[in-house]
């Protein structure tokens, strides 16, 4: 955990001298890739961050979205996967409470939690399994104890994980514009430490985040708790109605020192602190560690003089430790004391922006090898196939997940965990439709295309409730970015995220990178998360019950696409093969075509098609709504395919629409007036999932057992050691 | 008339449930912090869920020790209506006004679901407008819901018609698939389930209607009609 020669050099010019331990420790916390982004911050800069609904602040930890009537929504997006790796209960735990804050910080209640995990292949690997089960135990704790409802998320079992996890945590926020924190300071202004004690828990926790993981740094990983965190909740929310904060910061990674280097160079200020008053966790702690310990559940808080004694007050009625710490200056220097002796004292700009990096990207060698990938041959018995794919645990239902989360708290939940996205109600008679969607199979094949893919898909997924997409944020995930080659698809997976946003309007409202996500086998596939907000204004489309003879619509192309798809990965270990592509323009039309069949209320139900196809994705809905159906093949709009290709390609752009006949000839009207590639290509019916090529049935599975796989197949995996 | 809801510190339904009273059903209500005298013109008291003292020693247990209780106490002994859900029913348990204990789930794990639970008692505060053997489909989310009671004390619940609603299903291994029950007089009533969660028919799944009918008996109980 030091500076590398050029920075230091870099350090040293820019102070003038050389820093003392102290000050290296704090610059050296800060300028981790983990706090600093030096390796990927200057190709950041092509997202595009402007929206007509896009509020945006000095020094705001999460985006803010503007959804009427005085009201904002904001998000934020985290992972925690070095600490989670090592101890995955704490690790995921200290994964929501830290994305919590940053809600918090903008003076917004937190009002619901997603998690995208991921771990190795759980069927065969008892450790990734113990990983699995403590890292959703940990969430679940965590969240349930809050009070905050976790109401969706996703989950992927791959080898590149093995020995590792990545805990991705989404938080939502919501609350009234006016209320927003507004972040400035004056000199003077008081600075205050409100929250958790202080300790050695996380000492190192950034640089450690910023390094492949080879040795288990426990020591690196913070220590939960979610009561201290419930009370730093209701404590912060009622200073902020009693106006008790000028500015905000949660205290992450790189501890005090990223808290307060950014804090002053975000509002131009200086800050001095003296480390002796924070109020600590055991004794005898060098001032380094004060500075630098990501001891959690803490926030920085900025007040004056006249309102000190009401902040007092409010964190003694919640029993909420604090110490003021500090005060705000004129200038622009951080300066660390210890009682009357200077310990550090640095230009917070300085310390705040470490110099960046430009990297080398190369295209990895291994692309070429997964050209030549062999398709492989067509199953005998394609009933047996779809029965093991609904039972594949990338595919299986995840109710042994959510049930574990309290979901419902807040009364907000509208559309449950296990649908398409979740839907929460708003106080202003509105909706917010939440998703996340990753897919690191597409994004190793192809970075770029992997990366719009999983954009098209969180995005498919908020339109299916009704919703128009109103704003991003990005989670980008890979190996080591000093390998050229790992380094190249973080910038293609990024370029491509980038397209899809220009083109369809979304800005990017927040995200993260981590990096160094590898240990001894290698790199992690890339994986580049993306949660999508969707806004609602009239009503969600809550699917009905769905009835004999209703109609299965499918809209879009279904194409030769199956590099990848779970299909080739679980049934034939096939790496490699054609990654799904988004063509835009019909993509968009697509989206458009579906909110105004569901505006118009000739929807029962809209379903997105992504992992394991059509074939899954049909078997759900008939899983869901315990009817059989029977689908004509031979009608789906597609290149020339196979059969087991038609069933389990992964094409994007796709959805299944449920429509009662009554329907069925406005629908066609507006479909065929907007030049749509579109089929009816069966109707639900009967007590069988059956598939016809013509007049041959290819599959016929009977709904009762197909539920049986689906619904139990990941808990009874987990609940077998 | 006014509801008092206690807030203590970790209670996490409570301005759920505060909404379900003053805006569903617009009974008077007040959030009343753990420390703050229970206020005079009260006619019924609601113990929300949550985690009060983050669960910690176990379940409700600090909070049942706290001054505030004792206030309950008294209130419990004049015959107000008083119910505890979730964290509440916990509460009520530690603190003696219910009998019985609530155990970890025999799954091991907090579950959040939808199910139906089934009145066995519509004589209580809570349960008036409800029918005998009516089902309410319901959202549960505990870690800590088995209710347990020893063969003695489950004789005397079912004796002296103590025991509210049943699980309609086998769900977390509770005594007699015991979801709430009253004590003797009937006025203090515990429940697992969350009736605040499913009284509004955009969030619950099923049919809100039977769940909305226990605030609709508390409006019948203390006079107030919709």
């Amino acid at each position: 955990m030091s500076l590398t020669p050029p920075e230091f050099g870099y350090l040293e010019k820019k102070i003038g001298r050389k820093p003392n331990p102290v000050e290296l420790q704090i610059v050296a916390a800060e300028w981790s890739e983990h706090c600093s982004y030096k390796s990927s911050k200057k190709h950041l800069k092509i997202l595009p961050r402007e929206g007509k609904r896009v509020v945006s602040g000095p020094g705001y930890d999460s985006g803010v979205l503007d959804v009427g009537d005085g009201y904002v929504v904001t998000v934020h997006i985290e992972s925690h996967n070095h600490p989670s790796a090592v101890e995955p209960y704490g690790g995921a735990a200290t994964g929501v409470g830290g994305v919590i804050r940053d809600i918090l910080s903008a003076g917004t209640r937190p009002i619901a939690i997603l998690d995208g995990l991921r771990f190795g292949d759980i069927e065969k690997d008892t450790h990734a399994r113990w990983l699995f089960k403590n890292a959703v135990r940990g969430i679940a704790d965590y969240g349930n104890c809050l009070g905050v409802p976790t109401v969706g998320g996703e989950i992927e079992f791959d080898r590149c994980f093995t020995n590792y996890a990545l805990v991705d945590v989404a938080a939502i926020g919501f609350g009234k514009k006016e209320k927003l924190i507004k972040n400035h300071a004056d000199a003077g202004d008081c600075v205050v430490l409100i929250g958790g004690s202080t300790g050695r828990d996380g000492i190192g926790g950034s640089q450690f985040a910023s390094d492949k993981l080879e040795a288990e740094n426990r020591s690196a990983v913070q220590i939960p708790d979610p009561f201290i965190e419930k009370l730093v909740i209701e404590a912060i929310l009622e200073a902020r109605n009693q106006n008790c904060i000028k500015a905000m910061k949660d205290l992450g990674g790189g501890g005090l020192s990223c808290a307060i280097s950014e804090t002053a160079d975000a509002l131009s200020v200086g800050i001095e602190l003296d480390v002796s008053l924070i109020h600590k966790r055991e004794e005898n702690m060098s001032p380094s560690e004060l500075m630098v310990s990501e001891s959690q559940e803490r926030m920085l808080v900025i007040t004056d003089q006249e309102k000190l004694s009401t902040l007092k007050r409010i964190c003694e009625k919640f029993h909420v430790p604090y110490s003021v710490i500090g005060s705000v200056t004129n200038g622009s220097v951080m300066e660390v004391r210890l009682e009357k002796e200077v310990i550090a004292r640095l230009p917070s700009e300085v310390v705040a922006n470490a110099p960046l990096l430009d990297r080398l990207a190369i295209q990895p060698k291994y692309l070429e090898n997964i050209k030549l990938t062999q398709k492989p041959s067509t199953p005998e018995n394609l009933s047996e196939t779809l029965m093991k794919m609904l039972a594949n645990p990338n595919i299986a239902s995840k109710q042994w997940v959510y049930t574990q989360y309290d979901h419902e708290v807040g009364i907000r939940t509208v559309i449950k965990p296990g649908s398409d996205a979740s839907v929460l109600r708003l106080d202003n008679n509105k909706f917010l439709s939440v998703k996340i969607d990753g897919n690191s199979k597409h994004c190793y094949i192809n970075p770029r295309q992997g990366a719009i893919g999983c954009f098209d898909e969180a995005c498919r997924n908020v339109v299916c409730t009704g919703a128009v997409p109103i704003g991003m944020v990005d989670h980008l995930q890979f190996g080591n970015p000093e390998d050229p080659e790992v380094f190249w698809t973080f910038k293609e997976s990024l370029e491509g995220i980038t397209q899809y946003a220009k083109y369809f309007g979304i800005p990017c409202v927040g995200g993260k990178v981590s990096l160094y996500n590898q240990t001894n086998i290698g790199p992690i596939k890339p994986t580049p998360l993306i949660g999508v907000l969707g806004l609602i204004e009239t009503k969600p489309l809550i699917p009905k019950k769905i009835q004999e003879n209703d109609f299965v619509v499918l809209i879009g192309e279904t194409k030769d696409e199956l590099g990848g798809s779970e299909y080739y990965e679980y049934m034939h270990d096939t790496i490699g093969g054609k990654c799904p592509t988004v063509n835009m323009e019909s993509s968009k039309a697509n989206q458009e075509i579906v909110l105004e069949l569901i505006s118009q209320d000739l929807v029962k139900n809209a379903h997105d098609c992504s992992k394991g196809g059509l074939g899954v994705a049909v078997s759900e809905i008939c899983i869901r709504n315990e009817i059989g159906c029977v689908i004509s093949l031979d009608k789906i709009p597609a290149q020339k395919l196979r059969i087991d290709e038609l069933l389990f390609t992964e094409s994007h752009s796709r959805y299944l629409l449920t429509i009662d006949p009554k329907n069925i000839e406005n629908a066609k009207s507006l479909l065929e007036k907007q030049g749509i590639a579109y089929r009816i290509i069966g109707k639900f019916s009967g007590s069988n999932i059956a598939f016809k090529d013509g007049n041959k049935r290819v599959i016929s599975v009977r709904v009762d057992k197909a539920q049986e796989r689906w619904l139990n197949s990941l808990g009874s995996l987990v609940s077998h050691g | 008339m006014k509801v008092a809801v206690i807030v203590f510190p970790g209670s996490n339904c409570d301005r759920d449930m505060y909404h379900v009273l003053s805006d569903v059903f617009k009974l008077e209500s007040k959030l009343v912090w753990h420390t703050d005298l229970l206020p005079k013109d009260i006619d019924a008291i609601v113990l929300p869920g949550g985690f009060s003292y983050g669960d910690r020693l176990r379940a409700g247990v600090i909070a049942a020790h706290s001054p505030v209780i004792s206030e309950v106490k008294k209130m419990a002994e004049r015959g107000m209506p008083i119910l505890g859900v979730c964290n509440g029913f916990q509460i009520l348990v530690e603190a003696g006004l219910l009998p019985g204990a609530l155990l970890k789930n025999t799954s091991l794990s907090f579950i959040c679901k939808w199910t139906e639970i089934i009145v066995k008692n519509n004589k209580t505060p809570f349960t008036n407008k409800l029918k005998l053997n009516q089902r309410i489909p319901i959202a549960i989310a505990n870690g800590e819901g088995r209710y347990y009671a020893d063969d003695e004390t489950l004789k005397q619940l079912k004796k002296n018609n103590q025991i509210v609603f049943t699980y309609a299903e086998e769900i977390n291994g509770a005594s007699m698939r015991i979801a709430g029950i009253c004590n003797k007089e009937g006025n203090v009533v515990g429940m697992m389930p969350h009736p605040e969660r499913s009284a509004e028919q955009i969030i619950n799944p099923r049919n809100a209607k039977p769940a909305s009918l226990i605030f609709e008996s508390l409006q019948n109980t203390l006079g107030v009609t919709a």
